[in-house]
């Protein structure tokens, strides 16, 4: 009102300088990833919009426990405690192993593989973009997270975090277009690289040639190279294998394990990596609990006395089977 | 008067981000129209000396946030379209809805690609027509958008700028 005449030109000048910050905003955000300060003060103005989006699927959740038959509890609690004996003897067989396989690294004066730390993070119901696959954590820089910390679910891997807020926390999947895992095959050894795909069903396994023993039904395991996610936590299955001989590698897809689309909590991981990373005292051995327990000790010190870490890591894993 | 004003805008605004982060089945999600856009679109007509660039700006920054896109993208393209609806208010209040919609169409379509633009200089750009269906659905829905939001606006008492 009082502004009419100075509106237009004043509108005008206000444009250009935001069109000049905001091409400065993206290269410096693009170039140098410096923006974590700004992108945490806006997630603050942020998360009430996504703490109400997220509230009646919490009422929801909250509503079934609360108001659930006293029958269907019990029934519950009686199903949990058949899978809780079940683990429980499972993991009685790997914590001999996990012992056994400690004094062995022991033996080898290899650097002691360290138990990891988790944590329970739920999923706040919030639709981001359509096209990237992100999800949005309850837990933020307070709970500890921090960036490229992989998460997990009980199937397997998930993705890890990209962008860490005070309460929230965003995580990139793995089947998202810029994402790819270091990989290798469970049965064979046979290292990989697996790229997302924009797909929520596959992932794509690039870089393996026509010769590869490489079956549709293999499990996929990280192989820790990327020194990112810990390594032989199971990621997907392989589904489909297209051999083109005009090409110099095979097609190959995957099927994640981990339950990407209906997954409401997650697990975060801490690495012992990410604490202290220690260059020149990598874990050498990149092979399966169970293998290693079951090779002679000698052979294993063999190894690892005359060979470069990773090349240790490659034929000790490929002589497992 | 012009911080009731603004209370409206801003709640009108909340809702907008709700909407566009909420929830919906697979077979939806790339229909969603860009409800911030398509809000601060009718608050730039209705109250340009209130709602200017730097507003639109910062919903913009809260959008690139919210998507986890390179800061700035989304800023960029909500800026320009409400710089040109705060240029061109007075002529867009006067032509009947079908036409205002045809306008928004156009302006929906100008922030859509430089979205898209930005999204490929960085590398991962969407694939598929289906990238523009917010633009159609978001034009469609413009004739109710704009009558609800004047009732709003009405309803509270507040008058349009000149």
């Amino acid at each position: 009102m009082q502004t009419l005449f100075l509106r237009g030109p004043s509108a005008t000048l206000r444009m250009i300088i935001l069109v000049i910050i905001s091409l400065a905003l993206m290269t410096a955000d693009h170039r140098w990833k410096h923006l974590d300060a700004v992108r945490n003060t806006l997630s603050y103005l942020l998360y009430p919009v996504e703490y109400v989006v997220d509230l009646p699927i919490r009422l929801y959740y909250w509503s079934e426990e609360t108001l659930g038959t006293h029958q269907s509890l019990i029934d519950e609690n009686r199903q949990l405690r058949d899978l809780q004996l079940q683990s429980r003897v499972q993991l009685q067989k790997l914590d001999i192993l996990e012992k056994e396989n400690e004094r062995l690294r022991r033996l080898l004066s290899a650097t002691p593989k360290t138990t990891e730390d988790h944590l329970i993070a739920e999923i706040i119901a919030v639709d981001v973009d359509p096209y990237r696959h992100f999800i949005v954590l309850n837990k933020g820089s307070i709970d500890g997270v921090y960036k490229g910390q992989p998460i997990i679910d009980a199937h397997g891997i998930m993705g890890q975090i990209v962008y860490v807020n005070a309460m929230t926390s965003t995580a990139m999947l793995v089947t998202d277009v810029s994402h790819a895992i270091p990989v290798q095959i469970d049965r064979t050894g046979q290292r990989s690289v697996a790229f997302g795909t924009g797909q929520t069903d596959y992932l794509d396994l690039r870089h393996i040639p026509h010769n590869a023993d490489i079956r549709v039904g293999d499990k996929l395991i990280s192989s820790g190279l990327g020194e990112r996610f810990p390594r032989n936590y199971p990621l997907a299955v392989i589904t489909n294998i297209n051999r083109d001989t005009g090409e110099t590698f095979i097609d190959v897809r995957a099927e994640p394990l981990a339950q990407l689309d209906t997954s409401r909590e997650v697990l975060l991981v801490w690495t012992q990596n990410h604490e202290k990373p220690t260059p020149g005292l990598e874990q050498p051995v990149a092979q399966p609990v169970e293998q290693a327990a079951e090779e002679p000790v000698e052979e294993l010190a063999e190894k690892h006395a005359e060979e470069p870490v990773e090349e240790a890591a490659e034929e000790s894993s490929d002589g497992g089977e | 008067m012009a911080a009731s004003n603004l209370k409206v805008a801003s709640l009108s605004l909340f809702v907008a981000f709700m909407l566009t982060i909420m929830p919906l089945p697979e077979w939806v999600v790339e229909f969603r129209p860009d409800w911030v856009t398509l809000v601060l679109i009718y608050w730039a007509m209705a109250l340009p000396a209130k709602t200017g660039v730097t507003i639109a700006w910062l919903a913009g920054l809260m959008l690139d946030v919210s998507h986890g896109a390179i800061l700035g993208q989304h800023a960029l393209g909500l800026m320009l379209v409400v710089y040109i609806v705060h240029i061109q208010h007075q002529r867009l209040r006067v032509v009947s809805l079908v036409q205002q919609a045809i306008v928004i169409f156009f302006l929906l379509l100008l922030k859509q690609l430089i979205v898209l633009w930005v999204s490929g200089m960085v590398g991962h750009a969407p694939v598929t027509w289906l990238y523009f269906m917010p633009t159609l659905t978001g034009a469609m829905l413009w004739p109710w958008i704009y009558i609800i939001m004047r009732d709003i606006r009405r309803k509270f008492g507040y008058r349009v700028d000149y």
